[in-house]
């Protein structure tokens, strides 16, 4: 063996030209490895590829044109991006490819941005400089931030975008869910604007609990939300019995009367149900609650509490006191003062409370409480970290109760614990967190959530677009959400606004719901006796719509209040009301209004004006127009509708003046009589 | 060469760990009845935003040579790589069906998504069915029809709207319906779109949207009408089947 490995060894360097010729070979195939390596590089391989994948199409010339070889770049200094994806996805910028389904060759969907200006990773994360495919897009050592999965790219939108965007429906939704599931309470979210995600699902007060239901319901409730109302956003702590009792018994004894509340009524709760149902009916008051029927649908509005199993929950007189006026319970609650008669409490409080469910109580069976069960329940309490959500008196706000979620986007996988089985990527780890909290580590207090696959997606996305480059991006780029406003009425009308809950439907000034019109410029739109007599009895002017305007039982008083407010502050500065007459248009223009209206602009396609012909149903009814709104309202309406009200369905049609004054004409004739508006209830 | 050779089979080593790997779902099952023909009974041309769950499950039922439902049939499902079952395989219920929730691929076109039986040879029986993923634009385009459009060119109602189309003289058509909306051009339905029925001598009844809706709100109402259009549009989509 010696031997040969000598005589090896002389043969190849025995002498110095024979050491020099091997040494340069060996030099020389080494010189050719990287070329070679090239030569064979996967984006080379893909290249060829895509070119087979042209060759037989009728656009084939144009494509190669615009074909370039080799490695390619995206490069943008400002956004710290070096993005080589379209080395490898050729086709990305080809509009013509649209029918190609391989990747990487497929073109890229159309979306709002320019490629060359954001690049590729900004929005599908992965590794821009790579040029292979397994470290572009995988999490390798070096390397940890592997491509996005497509389900969550909207993501992506909410590094700049603060507010909701029409094309992310999923973006909206998660983002809407951490305020509205009460998330943000207990985890803090800032943005890099320097503000704070604000919770919407206001939690009600436990400083009074006793006033309104007893323990036992409480005990049940906790135990499972869901189990007394299917929509509750209250999660599941999963709370043993012994928890469960001691909690309920610490709340009960914690518990404080509320002046005024409770009171007994004159009348007792009445138990006919027709008169019931027709007055919950006519006061709209499924606008924002929800009942659950027989076939186990849901239906009604989510702005208040779901009142399936109402009357298992709370105390008869309590409900009664809350009928009457929610306010001395709950002064800031969305409900408003309906100023029912004590009749009409009767009914509806004898209406509600027969709403039960006689399983729901049926085991829960409670001792009186010992002291240290109470105490014991106000540990717990505080363990929990109830007072996050609810205010409880003698209980304290816990500040940073949970990690605060600001960057969750960013977190690196290696400071992650995985579930068993679990794939190890962010999404995952965040979808997995929100489905099973607390089957990460035992001992673990996330409580556990009633959520559908498409709302834990929903909340992956948005908190993963709480990350890094969220902040490293340049601040002009950072497109702001609208901004918020805490626009609050003046004076009396403003304290009645209060009282009756406006803004929980209506917007006025940026601020309130969205359920009813806006009523920003109110004053310019309507004239003032259709709005006393739409307070004093609301018909709806919609006849497609489900949620109405209810009627409050206000006082003459409270109206002239009202309307003397609406029309002098809600007035816009483009609409000056007095400037067109409400009649004496000459019949000429009335004509030519209604040739308009039939022919030229076909608006009986959503309006009715004549019920005998017209059907349409998406606008509001006109047969009275003329005795509604104003002159001055309809003319600038015709012009140009979403100048008033932004977001309003109406097309605008871009009206020459003459087209306008004739419609205008026409309408402010319909001055209607009482009965039309009547035959079509 | 030996490095090659290595290679080659690490390679196909692994190619063969993850062809095994997909298998445990399936076997799982065992099917006690076989069935002759396998047939849809719902879920099949939804639309959904690519990469998300679609709205309602998909449902089959497998039947026997005279055409009764069988019991205990064992159905699988698959579709091209990206789409998601759950579950991957069922075997059918008392009525015969099998049900699966579908997550379609984060690409947005049509996807052929398979479901089959074994008949009594022992043979596969195969049903394909057609769903649809919206991209970004196409989204945007649903969500603008949804505000704008729906109420006229959609028959059904719904508990939260009800709808306009019965109470039009003139009769439009609901954006679905291909052999119609397939006929118009791009540039017909932008010009239809933009500036109203008259544009093509239509009725006045279709309002123009020109003022009301932005360029690109109308390029995404169209991306949308191509998109779901059945029979699919001639404006090539990609399709996504199974390999
Ligand atoms: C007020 C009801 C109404 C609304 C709202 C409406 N359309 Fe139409 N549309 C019609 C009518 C009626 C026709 C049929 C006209 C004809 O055939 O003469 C039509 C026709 C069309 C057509 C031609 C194909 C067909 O269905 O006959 C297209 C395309 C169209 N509309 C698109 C839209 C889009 C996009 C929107 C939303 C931005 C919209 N429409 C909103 C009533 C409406």
């Amino acid at each position: 063996m010696k031997e040969k490995l000598r005589s090896l060894w002389q043969k190849l360097f025995g002498d110095s030209v024979r050491a020099f010729g091997v040494v340069s070979l060996v030099f020389l195939a080494s010189m050719a490895i990287a070329p070679a390596k090239n030569f064979f590089s996967e984006w080379r391989h893909y290249q060829h590829g895509y070119l087979s994948v042209i060759r037989n199409r009728s656009d084939a010339n144009t494509l190669r044109r615009h074909f370039q070889g080799g490695i390619q770049q995206i490069w943008l200094p400002d956004l710290g991006v070096v993005d080589r994806c379209t080395s490898c996805h050729v086709g990305l910028k080809e509009p013509t490819l649209t029918d190609v389904a391989q990747q990487p060759y497929r073109k890229h969907p159309v979306i709002p941005h320019n490629l060359d200006q954001f690049g590729c990773t900004i929005c599908h994360r992965g590794q821009g400089a790579a040029t292979t495919l397994a470290e572009a897009h995988s999490s390798t050592l070096a390397w940890e931030q592997p491509i996005l999965p497509a389900k969550f790219v909207e993501s992506s939108c909410g590094q700049c975008h603060r507010g909701p965007l029409q094309g992310t429906p999923q973006l909206n939704l998660g983002r809407n869910l951490l305020s509205r599931s009460g998330c943000v309470h207990c985890h803090a979210v800032k943005l890099p604007d320097g503000s704070t995600v604000k919770a919407t699902d206001d939690p009600p007060s436990l400083s009074h609990i006793a006033d309104k239901t007893t323990r036992e319901w409480i005990y049940a409730w906790l135990k499972d939300p869901q189990a007394y109302a299917v929509t509750s956003t209250m999660p599941n702590f999963k709370l043993g019995d012994a928890d469960a009792r001691d909690i309920s018994a610490f709340l009960i004894a914690n518990s404080t009367p509320v002046p005024g509340d409770n009171v007994t009524l004159p009348a007792k709760a009445s138990s006919d149900p027709i008169a019931g149902a027709s007055l919950y009916g006519e006061s709209f008051c499924a606008s924002c609650h929800a009942v659950q029927n027989a076939a186990g649908n849901v239906v009604g509005g989510d702005v208040g509490p779901e009142l399936t199993r109402i009357g298992s929950k709370v105390k008869p007189e309590w409900l009664q006191a809350w009928v009457q006026n929610p306010r001395v319970y709950d002064p800031p609650t969305g409900m408003p003062h309906y100023r029912f008669s004590d009749s009409q409490v009767a009914t509806l409080t004898g209406f509600l409370l027969a709403k039960t469910d006689s399983d729901l109580l049926a085991n829960v069976h409670l001792d009186a409480a010992t002291p240290e069960q109470i105490a014991h329940g106000k540990r717990l309490v505080s363990d929990y970290g109830c007072g996050s959500c609810h205010e409880i008196a003698e209980v304290k706000k816990p500040e940073n109760f949970a990690p605060e979620l600001s960057r969750i986007g960013s977190k690196p996988i290696t400071q992650l614990i995985f579930l068993q089985g679990m794939q190890h990527t962010l999404p995952d780890y965040i979808a997995g967190k929100i489905k099973q909290p607390r089957a990460f580590a035992p001992g673990l207090k996330m409580p556990q959530y009633t959520l559908t696959p498409t709302q834990i997606d929903a909340l992956t996305t948005a908190l993963l677009s709480l990350n890094d480059r969220s902040y490293s991006l340049p601040p002009s780029l950072a497109v702001a959400a609208p901004p918020e406003s805490d626009y609050q009425p003046a004076g009396k009308a403003g304290k009645l606004m209060t009282d009756l809950a406006c803004f929980s439907c209506h917007r006025i000034n940026g601020h309130g719901g969205d359920m009813a019109p806006d009523l920003t410029w109110e004053g310019s739109s309507v004239q003032r006796e259709w709005l006393v007599q739409f307070f004093k009895n609301p018909g709806t002017l919609r006849p497609a719509l489900i949620r109405r305007m209810p009627k409050f039982n206000l006082t003459d008083g409270e109206v002239s209040e009202l309307t003397d407010y609406i029309m002098t502050v809600y007035q816009s500065p483009s609409v000056d009301r007095d400037s067109m007459p409400l009649s004496g248009y000459s019949q000429g223009e009335i004509e030519l209004g209604k040739q308009l209206f039939y022919g030229k602009y076909s608006c009986q396609g959503c309006h009715i004006v004549d019920t005998k012909t017209d059907k349409g149903y998406i606008g509001p009814t006109l047969t009275q127009v003329g005795s509604r709104l104003t002159a001055a309202w309809i003319y600038q309406w015709m012009k140009n509708p979403q100048a008033l009200r932004p977001g309003t369905i109406e097309p605008n049609r871009a009206m020459s003046d003459e087209d306008a004054q004739a419609l205008t004409a026409f309408l402010i004739s319909q001055k209607g009589g009482g009965k039309q508006e009547a035959a079509k209830k | 060469m030996n490095c090659f050779a290595s290679g080659v089979l690490i390679l196909s080593v692994a190619a063969l760990a993850a062809s095994c790997s997909r298998k445990p779902d399936s076997t799982a099952l065992k099917p006690t009845a076989f069935g002759a023909s396998i047939v849809e009974s719902s879920g099949g041309k939804q639309f959904g935003q690519a990469g998300t769950p679609l709205p309602q499950p998909v449902v089959v039922q497998v039947n026997d040579e005279p055409g009764a439902a069988v019991t205990g049939a064992l159905v699988e499902f698959a579709a091209a790589p990206g789409v998601t079952f759950d579950p991957v395989s069922a075997l059918t219920d008392s009525s015969g069906q099998a049900t699966t929730n579908v997550s379609l691929g984060g690409m947005a076109g049509r996807y052929q998504i398979a479901a089959s039986t074994l008949d009594k040879t022992h043979k596969k029986v195969e049903l394909k069915i057609e769903e649809i993923a919206l991209g970004y634009q196409q989204t945007l385009g649903r969500r603008l029809n949804e505000q704008y459009c729906d109420r006229c060119h959609n028959a059904e109602s719904t508990a939260e709207r009800v709808s306009n189309y019965d109470n039009l003289e003139v009769k439009p058509h609901p954006f679905t319906e291909g052999e119609t909306l397939d006929k118009l051009s791009d540039a017909d339905l932008t010009a239809i779109i933009t500036y109203g029925g008259p544009a093509l001598n239509k009725s006045a009844l279709m309002p123009a949207w020109g003022n009301t809706l932005k360029k690109t709100d109308v390029q995404a109402l169209i991306a949308y009408i191509r998109a779901v259009s059945d029979p699919p549009s001639r404006s090539a989509s990609a399709v996504f089947a199974k390999d």
